[in-house]
């Protein structure tokens, strides 16, 4: 017990110090926090999918479309349960700033597929009636304030023109982790545009959501469905939704990694700060080490005493961080909201932060300890400053 | 002022490891600040040499990618009459009709799958990048099922390599050679005679034209009449414009994530250097009152506690630096997301990230100095000579 009393009362010795150390362990502790919520962000797509739902795309790449007519094909595959199709249309709302993602689908299927999106009833309906309707998630409502009714105009890049669509429902996720920055609106609407403007590019689709039948069968349904097409004009690769996201964030590997690396700095930043701290603490007080020592304490306790006010400094720190990170991450998601679907910090990265917390006053222990227990007492007695 | 800034610079090595640990700290900020810096750099630089000021690359109206871009064989046949089109050494135009479309390809190392751009090639299209250059290997035949493929897509995809074979469009290709483009675009694409390409992959248009002009000066002429003539729907942009504008959002996305990044960080090694200095002071409080005594000015003091923490952020930054100078060695490929294709490019370092890198460590420095430096230009002569 003495041992924690002497620990709490040299740890706020230099107040101001000890304070500074405190700050910047927290400010450590944050900025890693939000890092990693940053990479679980990349990955949220990936953990909202559902197992029973597979994605069919032209095996060369997603900027080829696939016939209409896979999917009379696909449906007979045994296992098929319901399938619904999606064409990326890439529009630009006013400038390319705006960004959001909006595709054209096969609507009343499509929403069939995905219960997490969820309408009032008469929404949902009035979208489902009307060809250029359009419907969206309520954090792009968050942002352009549109109201039902609104006329929204995209320019298209893919698709030549300007296109004009009438806002007819906004959706809202079943849990946190569905995406409510989509916009969605008729495939029909696009396709019968383009059977007029571009025959050669109508009946396509750019990918078919399938529903298996039994989520442990996706493996099999898949391969059925890539075999059927194989050596046709348009050959499909079918993979869970799961995989479709992740081979996303893959391709933007480099960047998660620099980050990886980027909050291992901060963790090397911490360690050096709080050495810092420590290592004064100690050149200071080897004086009364010496007296520790002369009073026959042995090494080890003094080592302890060191160890444990290091511990003490970083967990404080390491409180106040973990303490921060949920309310900086919500105004962080804020800003950056319409580029990630969600923020949200995790448990595991408490942990972590724990787990760094120990580490970094273990660290930072290491060199004061080795000065002070291997001092003789009459250097130390003898030392000043 | 001689005696009290020596007296600092001595300080710092006599509490080496302090010193150590704070300009450590520093420079593992000034660190991150100039990789992401360079970072963004790379990117642009490796976009901005792809494009040549003399070249324009005419694409459909609205359309921010070659891979958006459609257009047809009578419009392409339209642009090779425009009299701006310079000729070539055969009395060709130089002028190149292009196809570009993404494929997916797996990385040799790793096996994930990544996007890569085929370039159907027409016959003056290597005359229109001198920057290219075979290195292995031949260029393929037109009408043959054969393409080349860039030094960073051999080096990285699986069947990228020569002799090797990918397949595609239910045909094999082979890969007759490897080309270079040095730090550009070009070097993370596959080329092939742009006819056989079409027939693969069942695409009766061309994505771009890319055309050299006979004076660079000309170029708002062409571009005018290209755009204003209706039966185009298409736009002109001088090549180098054209793909500056593809690094933009990416370069903005990395500057932003640094600049968060370093501001947060900062602080932290800001707190490091104040409580270096505030414990520098401490533990020289008699010292001061010494200097003061002997007739030294509050300012000398003041200016030698700031010169000591700009020194500390000095050699914080050196060091950050002299580490972040070594990233040039390493080339990294990433998504660019507003072509949606593989992209390597490098760390660069230029002269402008050094400046910034060294004025950040000692604003750093100063920042986290000047509190502790002027409570010691504050103190009371007697009192600090009676805490010693």
């Amino acid at each position: 017990m003495y041992l924690l009393k002497l620990l709490l009362r040299n740890a706020f010795r230099h107040k101001l110090r000890t304070s500074l150390t405190v700050l910047s362990i927290t400010i450590a502790i944050l900025a890693f926090g939000l890092l990693r919520t940053f990479i679980s962000a990349w990955y949220a797509g990936a953990e909202a999918s559902s197992a029973s739902r597979l994605v069919t795309r032209n095996a060369i790449s997603l900027i080829f479309p696939l016939p209409l007519s896979h999917k009379d094909k696909i449906r007979q595959i045994d296992g098929v349960r319901q399938l619904s199709w999606g064409r990326w249309f890439a529009g630009i709302y006013i400038d390319e700033k705006n960004f959001f993602a909006n595709y054209a689908i096969d609507a009343k299927d499509y929403l069939a597929l995905y219960p997490e999106f969820i309408f009032p009833p008469d929404q949902q309906a009035a979208f489902l009636a009307d060809r250029r309707g359009c419907c969206v998630g309520t954090k792009l409502i968050e942002r352009y304030h549109w109201r039902i009714g609104d006329i929204v105009t995209l320019k298209g890049t893919i698709f030549p023109g300007n296109w004009e669509f009438v806002l007819r429902g906004i959706y809202h996720g079943r849990d946190e982790s569905a995406d409510e920055r989509l916009f969605f609106f008729h495939w029909d609407y696009l396709n019968e545009s383009l059977k007029k403007t571009a025959p050669s590019r109508a009946d396509q689709v750019g990918w078919y959501i399938v529903e298996v039948t039994d989520p442990s069968r996706a493996a099999e349904v898949a391969q059925a469905i890539d075999k059927t097409f194989k050596n046709s004009l348009a050959e499909t690769l079918t993979e869970t939704e799961r995989a479709f996201f992740l081979s996303f964030v893959s391709m933007a590997g480099a960047i998660i990694v620099a980050i990886q690396l980027v909050s291992l700095v901060v963790i090397i930043i911490i360690i050096a700060v709080t050495a810092n701290t420590m290592a004064m603490t100690a050149r200071e007080r080897i004086g009364e080490y010496a007296i520790f020592k002369t009073l026959g304490y042995r090494g080890w306790r003094i080592a302890s005493m060191i160890i444990g006010e290091s511990l003490l400094i970083t967990m404080i720190g390491c409180l106040f961080g973990i303490a921060l990170t949920p309310p900086a991450a919500k105004i962080f998601g804020k800003i950056v909201g319409t580029y990630f679907r969600a923020f949200r910090v995790d448990m595991a990265t408490i942990y972590i932060d724990i787990g760094i917390a120990i580490l970094v006053g273990l660290f930072a222990a290491i060199v004061p300890t080795w000065r002070a227990t291997k001092i003789r007492i009459a250097d130390g007695l003898r030392r000043i400053g | 002022m001689g005696v009290p800034i020596s007296y600092s610079f001595r300080n710092l090595w006599t509490r080496r490891l302090t010193t150590v640990l704070t300009a450590s700290g520093m420079a593992l900020v000034v660190f991150v600040f100039a990789a992401i810096l360079m970072l963004a750099e790379g990117l642009r630089k490796t976009l901005v040499e792809t494009g040549s000021y003399d070249n324009v690359v005419v694409v459909r109206k609205g359309s921010n990618s070659e891979v958006m871009s459609w257009v047809t064989r009578y419009q392409a046949s339209l642009i090779e009459t425009q009299p701006e089109v310079a000729i070539g050494a055969d009395s060709q135009p130089l002028l190149a009709k292009e196809m570009v479309v993404l494929i997916t390809l797996p990385k040799r190392m790793t096996n994930t799958p990544s996007n890569v751009v085929i370039r159907g090639i027409g016959a003056s299209s290597l005359a229109l990048r001198p920057q290219v250059k075979l290195l292995e290997g031949r260029m393929p035949r037109p009408g043959l099922s054969e393409i080349i493929a860039g030094r960073s897509i051999a080096e990285r995809f699986k069947g990228g390599g020569i002799g090797e074979i990918l397949r595609f469009g239910m045909r094999d290709w082979i890969v007759v050679g490897i080309f270079d483009a040095g730090n550009t675009g070009f070097s993370s694409e596959i080329w092939g005679d742009a006819d056989q390409l079409m027939q693969a992959f069942r695409r009766s248009v061309y994505s771009s034209v890319i055309l050299k002009l006979r004076d660079p000066s000309e170029f708002e002429r062409v571009k005018e009449r290209i755009e204003s003539d209706p039966r185009l729907s298409l736009e002109a942009k001088r090549e180098s414009r054209f793909y500056a504008e593809q690094s933009e959002s990416m370069a903005r996305f990395l500057r932003i994530l640094g600049t968060a990044l370093t501001i947060i960080f900062s602080l932290g090694a800001i707190i490091g250097a104040m409580i270096t200095m505030y414990s520098a002071v401490a533990t020289r409080t008699g010292e001061i009152g010494t200097m003061r005594a002997i007739g030294f000015q509050r300012m000398s003091i003041l200016g030698a506690f700031l010169a000591e923490a700009l020194l500390l952020g000095l050699i914080g930054g050196c060091a950050g630096l002299f580490l972040a100078s070594f990233l040039q060695l390493l080339t990294i490929s990433t998504i660019n997301f507003q072509t949606f294709s593989e992209l390597a490019f490098s760390f660069t370092l230029t002269v402008d990230i050094v400046w910034k890198g060294l004025v950040f460590a000692l604003i750093m420095g100063f920042v986290g100095g000047v509190l502790p430096a002027i409570g010691a230009s504050r103190m009371n002569i007697v009192e600090s000579l009676r805490t010693s």
